[in-house]
């Protein structure tokens, strides 16, 4: 008989690991990704490809040539960081700032910090804002789903708003069944609300992520936009358009979920989601920019070490003060 | 998961040689009360509980002490232990070894803790906690719910399953025993959702017995312990630090219950229990009475062999037992089973980095935080360890059994708790000493005048 492995227990394990929830995020993003293919074309999928292949590449020459240590490649957070910030980009934006971004996502947000599990923001929405405050033109040239260029409904929505419109003269604005299916321009990942729905119910049904956060981010964005309309139905747009619109979902989602980066029990991702649709709702309806979701989860991104500090899971047995 | 529970409990033959350690429990060791070349007999006693929280124990075998020496345990260390040479299997004439089931019960409260004792009675569900410790409920607290531990949550072993299917009527008189030293009206049979043949059993025999409730369980590893189990049953969480009778509740395991009612209706002490031998590489998994002080190699032999793909060999279950380095140690109270490992399963996942996915949060019963727990025993923060309650966890494993990056976190979460728990006891030893030298001050202080 050979000799007899001694080890503490628990002698069993799981089946679930990284690669397995890093897959399942890139999985339940194939509904998004089928419908940004069928609505702008290969194009989509050239600036999709260019980000995950960078991603993967820039992670495996930092980790060989520069930290020597060794590759973590296979476990699919690359590839899923590469297809977020891939639906975070407008499909007609040129390769190269697609490489650029990439670089960024990941060798500054994530591997300077140390790699996976020690980022303090979502690689994908560093290299994001990080375009967008570079390229500001490219960034914001948005296909429409006929070929012509054209802005995206918040874009329209706030250039009206802008122009001293109120929101029922703002005609051009899509209605939420357009924004639900998708035919509506954008970022790949952010055109059909019905598709990021389908993939959080895969996320949530493979046990990926909790529906703490997505709910929370979510309704809250509901509630505020919800209480400004009621004050003014003529200045604010009503709350079904907000939380259909732009990255609202996508970021609720697939970003605001990111692991490394939201809190650790579930009053904490409550608090967590509950600040990214406020600073949502401000960044919209009085910020410079027509979408807020980027900003609202890098902040609240950095806001995570604190409300990981304070809110702890409740005990077992403990005593109501 | 569950190989075992068709298989009925046989009766292991007994072995040429018992090895009996004197440790077989929480609390002091028992003094030896033979010498080497005496001959014993089944039931005799043989050494002799150390101190209150200890235990008594009695030769499971008749024949002759060969020797009273150390011998490696199956944890690792060397204890001192009884062997016994086997001649013939002659019982003590006091023990009734009819299986007539004896309903009445004579014997007052006081009688039956003092029986308990006298037949080193100890927690069987793997906890070896002398039972009639938790008997002996302390002045000024009152014991309202008596609760039976026959969740067995632990994947694979089914060694309770069997016994609550083949001695229901046994273990609820022992209930009834308990429920007389105690004093309760009131006692609950936890039985989790998955054993629906062991619910039904108890139920329907439970109808001829006033004050005991079979309570089905939801399914979900650590429902056996001890903690969730009450809160399962009554719905009282006992808190941090404190024990089951600081919310009125007693707990016993179904098996401890079968001894109980041994010892108090039949004057057996506690020479054998049910071992539950299974795993995937085993070809005949088992339920297996057997005499304390047997080989563990000896339950393999009987349950079809050593197989050749066995890399791992665990006293009790897969999440919270201890693998043996030896297989010539003894089966002893506290040997609930014996679980077989393939070589596949018995290597560790390679540990990647945690990606704070949270999982380990939501899964712990106690409501720690594994993560934070590990990293700060890893970085040697024990006073922060203490602040996150790393006393509080009762190492069921679920950390370390569902972290996807195959962390060892409950390895460090136990050293952590060996570090901080021995800062606690330096802490009361040092505050003891205080008041013990201000007290002797003051004593000293009018002999001055």
């Amino acid at each position: 008989m050979d000799k007899l492995t001694i080890a503490p227990s628990p002698h069993v394990h799981t089946s679930d690991s990284v690669r397995r929830n890093m897959y399942g995020v890139a999985i339940a993003l194939i509904p998004a990704l089928a419908t940004s293919l069928w609505f702008f074309g290969l194009q989509a999928l050239a600036v999709l490809l260019t980000s995950v292949i960078s991603c993967v590449v820039v992670e495996f020459l930092v980790q060989k040539f520069i930290l020597k240590v060794p590759t973590t490649i296979s476990d699919g957070s690359a590839v899923v960081t590469g297809l977020i910030l891939a639906f975070n980009l407008p499909s007609t934006l040129p390769l190269w700032i697609v490489v650029v971004g990439a670089i960024f996502s990941i060798g500054v947000c994530k591997m300077t910090f140390g790699g996976l599990g020690q980022n303090i923001v979502n690689p994908a929405i560093g290299g994001r804002v990080f375009l967008l405050m570079s390229f500001p033109a490219q960034m914001t040239s948005w296909p429409a789903v006929d070929g012509t260029t054209t802005a995206t409904p918040l874009g329209l929505l706030k250039e009206g708003l802008k122009s001293g419109k109120s929101v029922s003269e703002i005609v051009d604005i899509p209605s939420s069944s357009d924004l639900l299916l998708g035919s509506v321009s954008g970022s790949l990942g952010e055109v059909s609300a019905l598709a990021l729905i389908l993939g959080f119910v895969i996320l949530l049904a493979a046990k990926i992520i909790s529906w703490h956060i997505p709910v929370a981010v979510i309704g809250s964005m509901f509630a505020f936009q919800g209480i400004l309309y009621l004050c003014d139905s003529e200045a604010f747009i009503d709350p079904l358009f907000t939380v259909l619109s732009g990255g609202a979902l996508l970021g609720a989602i697939f970003m605001a979920t990111d692991y490394v980066t939201s809190p650790m029990t579930h009053n904490g991702m409550i608090i967590y989601g509950c600040g990214i649709g406020l600073l949502t709702v401000i960044i919209r309806n009085f910020g410079a920019y027509p979408e807020g979701m980027s900003f609202a989860i890098l902040i609240m991104n950095i806001v995570t070490p604190l409300i990981n500090r304070y809110c702890k899971p409740k005990r077992f047995g403990e005593i109501a003060k | 998961m569950k190989l075992s529970a068709g298989s009925s409990i046989r009766e292991l033959p007994v072995p040429a040689e018992v090895k009996v350690p004197v440790g077989q429990h929480i609390g002091a060791p028992a003094v030896p009360v033979v010498k080497v070349g005496d001959a014993v007999k089944v039931g005799q006693l043989i050494a002799e509980a150390g101190g209150f929280v200890s235990a008594n124990i009695h030769s499971p075998v008749s024949g002759k002490v060969k020797k009273i020496e150390d011998f490696v345990d199956a944890n690792g260390y060397r204890k001192p232990c009884i062997t016994i040479t086997v001649e013939g299997d002659e019982w003590d004439e006091s023990i009734d070894r009819t299986t007539a089931i004896r309903r009445e019960i004579t014997l007052e409260p006081a009688e039956i803790i003092n029986r308990v004792k006298q037949m080193g009675i100890v927690g069987m569900g793997g906890a070896t906690f002398p039972a009639h410790v938790k008997l002996s409920v302390p002045p000024g607290k009152k014991c309202e719910a008596l609760i039976i531990n026959g969740v067995e949550c632990e994947p694979y072993l089914t060694s309770d399953h069997r016994l609550m299917l083949e001695h229901g009527d046994e273990i609820l008189i022992g209930v009834k025993i308990l429920m007389k030293a105690l004093g309760v009206s009131k006692a609950y049979i936890g039985i989790e959702n998955n054993k629906k043949d062991a619910i039904e059993n108890l139920t329907r025999l439970a109808s001829g017995f006033e004050g005991i409730t079979v309570q089905p369980l939801k399914m979900r590893y650590p429902q056996g312990g001890e903690k969730q189990l009450i809160d399962a049953c009554i719905g009282r969480q006992v808190p941090s630090g404190k024990l089951p009778i600081d919310v009125g509740a007693v707990v016993q395991n179904v098996g401890t219950v079968f001894a109980i009612y041994e010892a108090v209706q039949k004057n057996k002490p506690l020479i054998e229990r049910i071992v539950c031998v299974t795993g995937k590489p085993l070809r005949e998994p088992s339920n297996l009475l057997v005499r304390i002080g047997t080989p563990v190699k000896n339950l393999i032999e009987a349950a079809g062999g050593m197989p050749d793909d066995c890399g791992k060999v665990i006293g009790g279950g897969p999440m919270m037992g201890r693998p043996y380095s030896n297989l010539d140690v003894p089966v002893v109270k506290g040997t609930s089973g014996v679980t077989l490992m393939n070589k596949a399963d018995s290597k560790r996942p390679e540990p990647s980095a945690c990606i704070r996915c949270a999982k380990c949060v939501s899964v712990c019963p106690m409501g720690l935080e594994p993560f934070l727990m590990s990293k700060l025993a890893m970085l040697g923060r024990y006073d922060d360890l203490r602040d996150a309650n790393v006393m509080d966890c009762i190492e069921c494993g679920c950390c370390s059994f569902t972290c996807p990056s195959n962390r060892p976190l409950l390895d460090f979460v136990r050293l952590g708790k060996g570090k901080v728990g021995a800062q606690l006891r330096a802490e009361a030893a040092a505050k003891k000493a205080a008041a013990e030298a201000a007290k002797k001050a003051a004593d000293e202080k009018p002999e001055a005048k």
